[in-house]
């Protein structure tokens, strides 16, 4: 039976002053849901991150430019992207295989992965840690999971 | 109505969303997500969630009508719904979600087509609340009375 929860506390980080995109961390969020895709957007730019939302693995991977045939794919993309969050049950590729391009590529495999999914199976979670997620959430994603992710963010700013 | 009945009942309604199992926490995580920057956010969610569903019944009615029927694809339009009404907090939604899975993978048809009639029924009342609790709100906040904190 659901009771009134207590409000949680938000996700307060340091204000970063400055114009300089490059000191506010850029997140890529890759979901085939519109309404998960709307809620991470939030989730992340009430946690002061720049936020780009992809609906599939194929678009994730043109975006960060690892598809070669793309006229306008450019590396330096890749190195704009602070963090990849990735659902994993998508059609087409799913979060593991996008998982996979990511680490396998030398331009992007330092940058952290963290997949999500509604489904808690132990077999799944081992299996993305293996391949080198960062971290593995479970949906629906609240407030409290931002503060989990900031500790992953990679170094960025000059 | 003053504001401060209106408000009362607004805390009355949302309260019984909870006990009844209509909403739950996820619910208040996107209304503590709304603020000046974002004034709208939930009703935006709820919006496309709307969409979203409707478009997922209307879907599963006609693989279900087919003659012959692809389990897979319907599994994963319920997966779809699921994922949505757990995001939003539409906890009844989802629960019905959840037996309709498990008729598909014991490709079950009757059990299959008696669970989205369950899903239809679910999602029509939560739609039909939220809609009601919108309303509330919306007076509430055009008599310039206050909003009850999430």
């Amino acid at each position: 039976m659901a009771s009134f929860p207590y409000p949680s506390p938000t996700l307060s980080l340091p204000n970063q002053s400055g114009t300089e995109c490059r000191d506010v961390p850029h997140v890529l969020a890759v979901d085939d849901n519109l309404i998960d895709r709307k809620i991470i957007q939030t989730l992340l730019t009430n946690s002061s991150c720049r936020v780009t939302t992809v609906e599939n693995g194929m678009r994730a991977l043109e975006y960060l430019g690892l598809i070669e045939d793309q006229p306008n794919s450019t590396a330096t993309m890749a190195s704009g992207v602070n963090l990849i969050i990735t659902d994993y049950c998508m059609p087409g590729m799913t979060g593991y295989e996008l998982l996979k391009k990511i680490k396998g590529s030398s331009l992007l495999k330092e940058v952290p992965v963290v997949v999500v999914s509604s489904e808690n199976v132990p077999t799944r979670i081992h299996k993305c840690l293996e391949e080198g997620a960062q971290m593995f959430m479970l949906k629906p994603l609240k407030q409290s999971d931002m503060n989990k992710l900031r500790c992953h963010l990679m170094n960025h700013g000059s | 109505m003053d504001a401060l009945q209106l408000r009362k009942q607004l805390i009355e309604y949302t309260a019984e969303l909870f006990s009844e199992g209509f909403l739950d926490e996820q619910f208040t995580q996107l209304q503590q997500l709304q603020d000046e920057t974002n004034p709208n956010f939930v009703v935006e969610v709820v919006s496309l969630f709307f969409q979203d569903s409707e478009r997922l019944l209307n879907e599963l009615a006609k693989s279900l009508s087919q003659q012959e029927i692809d389990f897979k694809k319907i599994d994963a339009y319920v997966h779809q719904l699921k994922g949505s009404s757990s995001s939003v907090g539409a906890h009844r939604v989802q629960r019905s979600c959840i037996s309709f899975r498990d008729f598909c993978n014991a490709k079950n048809i009757e059990g299959c087509l008696e669970c989205l009639q369950k899903v239809k029924q679910e999602y029509s009342l939560i739609k039909d609340k939220l809609e009601t609790f919108f309303d509330l709100e919306q007076r509430l906040s055009a008599t310039g009375g206050s909003p009850p904190l999430p």
